[in-house]
C-alpha cells in the first residue's frame, strides 16, 4: 500500500530506510486531543480526507468545547476528534480509541479514562512541564511516575521538533510551533500508510495567501512522516485496507450532516423547481447550514440572516406564501423561539421546513454537545392541536436524504415539517455514495391558477381552503397569480372559504381535519431486521443513535443472540405498521439521548411495555454499552 | 394574456401595471368591515382603497401583511393578496416575502403595541435593511383589541385597566425610533385628514425601500380624544407643523411661528417670525443627507399635550434597498461561477470511486 504515499514524501524520507513491520489491521481507532488553540479539529478532518480518499469506512465525532478559546492548557479548554476507519464498513466513530495522541497533559488528563490498557498513546513530551501539569493537577509527570505502565506509551517532542524542522524557514518560534499539530499529522500518517497529496495540496490552497506558512506546514507534516519511518520508537507502522467490500460500486466523498442536509435542501428545491430560501439566525450547531447555503447563491439560494429566531421563520413563512422552498434552522433554543410562528404555518397550511440540529438542554445546556431531547417540543411545543411531521436522519450521510423527505412532505400537505438531526449527526462525518442527480425523487407542485369552486349560482371561485380530497392539502396560490386574490391568517377559518369563523362546528371540523391530514401522510412501513427469524426482543431507535444501536446489535448477534432491529426516520406520523411491529416482541428496548421521550410517545399511543434506556451526557451511545443493554434484556428479566 | 409591463413609477418598475383602470371598489373584498363604529380604522382603509387605483398594479400583485390588533385586521377588508399574521412579527414575514419576491408591491399594517411593544425588534430591524415595504403604523396611543391598556406611545401616567394608578413609562416618539433606527422614509399623518394621508401614501409608495408612516388614529371606544388637539380646527393651528419640502417651515393661525435652529445649542426650536429672524426660518429637506435634523425636529412634539407636532414626510433619501441588493448577489454569484450545477455541487472536489 506504499504506493497511496505520494512520492513527494518519500523523496523526503533518507535513502534507505531501516525495514520495518507493517502489521494489518481491520479497524482503528485514533483519538487527536489537544488545547482548543492547537488546531485538533483540522487535524482530525485532513486525517479523515486522507482516509476517505484511501476508500476505507470510516466514522468521525469531533468534540470540543463551547468556548471559542478556552482558557489554554485546562481540562474544560481540551478539544479532541475522535476517527474510526475500517477495511469493513462500520457504523459508529468507536467506544474506546486504539490510540490516543495528547499534545498536552490536560488532553492526555481529560481522554485517558477512554482509553484502555495497551492502547498507544502519542504525547508531547515537551509540554509535561511543571506549570502544565500543576494546572490540570499532576503532582508528578505520569509520563515518568509508571502511572501509564500499561499503555503503550511514545514520548515525543513535538514542539521541538517542529520547531527544528522549521528552523530554515525564519519564522518566529511561536509561529513555528503552530506546526506541531501538522507534524503529529504526519506522524500519524506514517504509522497508518494514509496517502498525503490531498493534505500537502490542502496546506497550500489554505495558506495560498501566505506561501511561507504553507511550506513550513508542509514541511512540518513531512517532517512528522520521516520521524515516523526513520525513530526506532514507532518499530511497527500499520494498514487498514480499503473497505471495498463494504461499499456498493458508484463514486464516493466524505461528508458531515450538515453540509449533507445543506446539498439536500438545494437538490429537493431544484427538484421541486422552486427558489429556495432561508430564514436563520446564527446558532450551535446549525450555523453550519447558514454558512454553506450562503455560498450557493448561483443555485438561487436566498439566505437572509435575520435579527432574531422569530424573524428568521417569520421571513421564511413569507418566503413560502410567495412560492418559495422555504426554510429555517436552528437548535433547540431557537424552536422555542420559533414555536409561535409554527403554529401559524400550521394554521397557514404553507410548506415549510424547520430544520432542528439538537443540542443539550435545557436553555443554552450543552451548545457543541449532541443530545435528541427536542423530540416532545417538535411533536407538541405549540398552543393548541398543531401537529407537525417530523422526519430524523439516522446517519450524517442521511441527513442528505431527509431533507428531500421532508420537502416532499412540506410541499404535497403543506405543512411545517421537522427535520430533526442533532449535533451529533451535524459534525460527524462518513463516507457518501455520491448520488446520480437523475435518480432523484420529483418535487415539482402545481400552483393553484384559478377557480376551484362553484357557488350555487354557477358563479366560479377560489375557495383557498378547499382541500385535495386525498391528501387533505389546501392550494398553495401564490400573489401575482391574476383571480385569486385571498387573504389568511392565523384566526380559524371556515372550511373552504377560508374567511374567518368563530363557529364551533367548523373549529372542531378544522382542529380535526388538520390532525387527519398529518395522520395521513405517507410515509414508509417500518423494516424490522432480524435476520434469524428468532428474535423476542426488538431494539426500536430513531435519528442519530442508529450507528450505535446498529453497532451493538452486530456484537449481540455475533455472541449467538438474537435481535430484531428498526429503526424510525418518521416520528409523526409514524409508520402504519408500528403498532403491529411493536405487539410481536415480547421485549421491546428504546435507547435515546434524553429521558425516553420517543418511549413516552409510544407508551401512549400503543399501550405498549417499552424499556427505555436512556442516556444524557451530551456524547453518543457506545456500542459495548448498548450490547450489554439488549443482553440483559435478551437474557434476563 | 396580455403582456403586462411594470409600472412607471421607479421603485415599482418590477410591479406588473394593471389591464385596465381600477377604482376604489376593486379594492374592496366581500368582507364585512368590522371595527368599532366612528374608529379612526374606516377612514384609512378608505383612504388606502381610494388611493391603490392611482397606483395603477395589477392588484394580484399588491400583498397587505399584518400582525395582531385592532388595525391588523385591515388586509381582510382589501381585495389583494393579505396575511393576517402573529403578534409583531409582520415586517419579519413580509421582509421574507419582499426579498423573495420583487414583483410584488408588499404593505404591512400595524399597531403601536404590534409594532413598537412586541414587534419593536422587527420593525427597527426592516428599517435599517431598507426592504421594499410600506409600513402603515396606526397609532392609537392605547391597546384597544385587549381592551385598554396603555401602550408604548401612551403618555406618561396613562390611567388604564393596567395603570390604574397612572403608566410609568416613558413613551416612544414612532417617528424618532424610525430615523434612529436608519429609516430611509419617514413621515406622520392623522386619519381624519384625506388629503394628507393620500398624499404621504403618494410620496410612501413612490419610495425605494421602507417607508414608515405613522398614522394618528382615533379609538373612540379606549382613547377617544387623543388627537383633538391636531383635529380641531382651531387648536390645529397652533399644534399641527406641517412639513413640505423645500418650503419654510411655519405655522400658527397667522402663519405667524417658525422653526429655527437654536444657534447656542443646535437645536430646534418654535420662534414667532419677524423680520428680522424671517430668514433664519428652517427650510425643509426632506432629503437631506444627514437625519439629524428630521431627528430634531421630530422632537419639536410635546408627548403630552401633542403641542408641535410636525406632519407630513420628515425625512425621504435615496439608499440601497435590501432586496435589490439580495438578488444582485446572485446574480453577480450566477456571473462568477455560473449557473448552480448540482451533480458538481454533490461531488465535490474529493472523490472516490468503488468498482464493483
Amino acid at each position: 500500500m506504499t504506493s497511496q504515499v505520494s512520492s513527494a514524501a518519500e523523496d523526503a524520507a533518507p535513502a534507505d530506510p531501516p525495514a520495518k513491520e507493517v502489521r494489518r489491521l481491520d479497524r482503528v481507532i485514533i483519538r487527536f486531543a489537544g488545547d482548543s488553540g492547537d488546531g485538533m479539529q483540522l487535524t482530525g478532518d485532513r486525517f479523515t480526507s486522507e482516509t476517505a480518499s484511501f476508500g476505507n469506512d470510516l466514522s468521525t465525532l469531533p468534540n470540543f468545547p463551547a468556548e471559542i478559546r478556552a482558557p489554554a492548557g485546562t481540562l474544560p479548554g481540551v478539544s479532541s476528534f475522535q476517527l474510526h476507519f475500517a477495511d469493513h464498513d462500520i457504523l459508529t466513530p468507536g467506544d474506546a480509541p486504539n490510540v490516543l495522541v495528547a499534545m498536552n497533559p490536560a488532553a492526555l488528563k481529560a481522554n485517558l479514562a477512554d482509553v484502555p490498557h495497551g492502547a498507544e498513546i502519542i504525547v508531547n513530551t515537551d509540554e509535561f512541564t511543571k506549570r502544565p501539569m500543576a494546572k490540570v493537577g499532576y503532582d508528578a509527570n505520569p509520563l515518568e511516575d509508571g502511572s501509564l505502565d500499561a499503555y503503550n506509551v511514545h514520548p515525543v517532542p513535538l514542539t521541538t521538533l517542529t520547531i527544528e524542522a522549521l528552523k530554515d524557514f525564519g519564522l518566529s518560534r511561536k509561529e513555528a510551533e503552530r506546526s506541531k499539530n501538522m507534524f503529529a499529522l504526519g506522524l500519524l500518517s506514517w504509522m497508518y500508510h494514509r496517502p498525503t497529496e490531498s493534505t500537502e495540496a490542502f496546506l497550500r490552497k489554505k495558506f495560498a495567501k501566505k506561501p511561507q506558512i504553507a511550506e513550513a506546514n508542509v514541511a512540518a507534516f513531512r517532517a512528522g512522516w520521516n520521524f515516523g519511518e526513520t525513530t526506532e520508537d514507532f518499530a511497527v507502522s500499520y494498514e487498514v485496507a480499503p473497505a471495498t467490500s463494504a461499499f456498493p460500486p458508484g463514486t464516493y466523498r466524505n461528508i458531515s450532516g450538515n453540509l449533507a442536509l445543506s446539498y439536500g435542501l438545494i437538490a429537493a428545491a431544484r427538484q421541486a423547481d422552486l427558489p429556495l430560501y432561508l430564514g436563520s439566525y446564527p446558532i450551535t450547531p446549525a450555523s453550519d447550514i447558514l454558512h454553506e447555503l450562503s455560498k450557493h447563491k448561483n443555485f438561487g439560494v436566498r439566505t437572509f440572516q435575520a435579527e432574531d429566531e422569530i424573524a428568521g421563520i417569520g421571513a421564511a413563512l413569507g418566503a413560502a406564501f410567495g412560492g418559495a422552498l422555504a426554510v429555517t434552522t436552528t437548535s433547540g433554543p431557537g424552536v422555542a423561539l420559533k414555536s409561535e410562528t409554527i403554529g401559524l404555518a400550521v394554521s397557514l397550511e404553507l410548506p415549510l421546513l424547520i430544520v432542528d440540529i439538537q443540542r443539550g438542554g435545557p436553555s443554552t445546556g450543552l451548545p457543541t454537545k449532541t443530545e435528541q431531547a427536542d423530540l416532545l417540543q417538535a411533536m407538541y411545543g405549540r398552543n393548541g392541536e398543531a401537529p407537525v411531521p417530523i422526519v430524523a436522519p439516522r446517519t450524517p450521510a442521511d441527513c442528505f436524504d431527509a431533507a428531500l423527505d421532508a420537502a416532499r412532505i412540506a410541499l404535497t400537505y403543506r405543512t411545517p415539517v421537522f427535520l430533526l438531526s442533532d449535533g451529533y449527526l451535524a459534525n460527524g462525518s462518513e463516507p457518501w455514495r455520491v448520488p446520480d442527480t437523475d435518480e432523484l425523487p420529483d418535487l415539482r407542485v402545481q400552483f393553484a391558477s384559478g377557480p376551484n369552486h362553484e357557488l350555487a349560482d354557477g358563479t366560479e371561485v377560489f375557495w383557498p381552503y378547499k382541500r385535495d380530497p386525498h391528501t387533505l392539502a389546501r392550494p398553495w396560490a401564490v400573489p401575482g397569480t391574476p383571480g385569486l386574490e385571498h387573504r389568511i391568517g392565523g384566526i380559524e377559518k371556515q372550511d373552504g372559504t377560508g374567511n374567518i369563523s368563530y363557529d364551533p362546528a367548523n373549529h372542531d371540523f378544522m382542529v380535526r381535519t388538520r390532525q387527519a391530514k398529518v395522520d395521513g401522510i405517507a410515509v414508509p412501513r417500518l423494516e424490522v431486521d432480524d435476520p434469524s427469524g428468532e428474535a423476542r426482543t426488538l431494539v426500536l431507535g430513531w435519528g442519530s443513535t442508529y450507528g450505535p444501536i446498529t453497532a451493538a446489535v452486530r456484537r449481540v448477534r455475533a455472541e449467538g443472540d438474537s435481535v430484531a432491529q428498526a429503526h424510525l426516520r418518521h416520528l409523526n406520523p409514524f409508520p402504519g405498521n408500528l403498532g403491529e411491529v411493536l405487539a410481536r416482541y415480547d421485549k421491546v428496548v428504546v435507547p435515546e439521548m434524553n429521558l425516553g421521550q420517543l418511549a413516552t410517545l409510544l407508551r401512549a399511543k400503543y399501550l405498549t411495555d417499552i424499556r427505555s434506556h436512556t442516556q444524557v451526557s451530551g456524547m453518543p451511545f457506545k456500542a459495548e454499552q448498548l450490547a450489554t443493554v439488549l443482553k440483559e434484556a435478551i437474557n434476563h428479566g | 394574456m396580455a403582456e403586462t409591463t411594470g409600472s412607471t413609477i421607479e421603485a415599482l418598475s418590477l410591479v406588473p401595471k394593471a389591464e385596465a383602470a381600477q377604482s376604489m371598489k376593486d379594492f374592496k373584498s366581500d368582507q364585512e368591515v368590522r371595527w368599532c363604529p366612528g374608529c379612526g380604522d374606516y377612514a384609512i382603509l378608505a383612504a388606502v382603497q381610494g388611493f391603490m387605483p392611482e397606483l395603477g398594479l395589477a392588484k394580484e400583485n399588491i400583498v397587505f401583511v399584518s400582525g395582531i390588533g385592532c388595525s391588523s385586521r385591515f388586509p381582510y377588508y382589501m381585495n389583494t393578496y393579505g396575511m393576517h399574521s402573529i403578534h409583531g412579527r409582520a415586517p419579519a414575514i413580509a421582509t421574507g416575502l419582499a426579498s423573495s419576491r420583487r414583483d410584488l408591491s408588499v404593505w404591512v399594517v400595524t399597531g403601536d403595541g404590534d409594532a413598537l411593544s412586541i414587534g419593536g425588534n422587527h420593525l427597527i430591524h426592516a428599517l435599517r435593511r431598507n426592504v421594499n415595504l410600506k409600513i402603515l403604523l396606526f397609532n392609537n396611543r392605547i391597546y384597544g383589541l385587549t381592551k385598554g391598556q396603555y401602550s408604548p406611545t401612551s403618555e406618561v401616567g396613562k390611567i388604564t385597566k393596567s395603570t390604574p394608578m397612572g403608566s410609568l413609562d416613558a413613551p416612544f416618539n414612532p417617528v424618532s425610533l424610525a430615523i434612529g433606527a436608519e429609516a430611509s422614509f419617514v413621515a406622520r399623518t392623522v386619519d381624519s385628514d384625506r388629503k394628507h394621508l393620500t398624499e404621504v401614501l403618494r410620496q410612501a409608495a413612490a419610495h425605494p425601500g421602507t417607508a414608515l408612516v405613522e398614522i394618528y388614529q382615533n379609538c373612540n371606544i379606549f382613547n377617544d380624544g387623543a388627537f383633538d388637539a391636531l383635529k380641531d380646527k382651531q387648536r390645529a393651528q397652533e399644534a399641527v407643523i406641517r412639513l413640505e419640502h423645500g418650503l419654510p417651515i411655519r405655522f400658527g393661525a397667522e402663519n405667524e411661528k417658525g422653526v429655527v435652529r437654536d444657534r447656542a445649542t443646535g437645536d430646534l426650536k418654535v420662534v414667532t417670525v419677524t423680520p428680522e429672524n424671517e430668514s433664519d426660518v428652517l427650510v425643509h429637506d426632506a432629503h437631506a443627507a444627514s437625519p439629524t435634523t428630521a431627528f430634531a425636529l421630530s422632537r419639536l412634539a410635546d408627548p403630552d399635550t401633542l403641542h408641535h407636532t410636525p406632519i407630513g414626510v420628515l425625512r425621504s433619501v435615496d439608499r440601497p434597498v435590501y432586496d435589490t441588493l439580495m438578488s444582485d448577489q446572485l446574480e453577480a454569484a450566477i456571473e462568477e461561477k455560473g449557473k448552480g450545477d448540482l451533480a458538481a455541487l454533490l461531488a465535490g472536489n474529493d472523490t472516490w470511486t468503488v468498482v464493483g
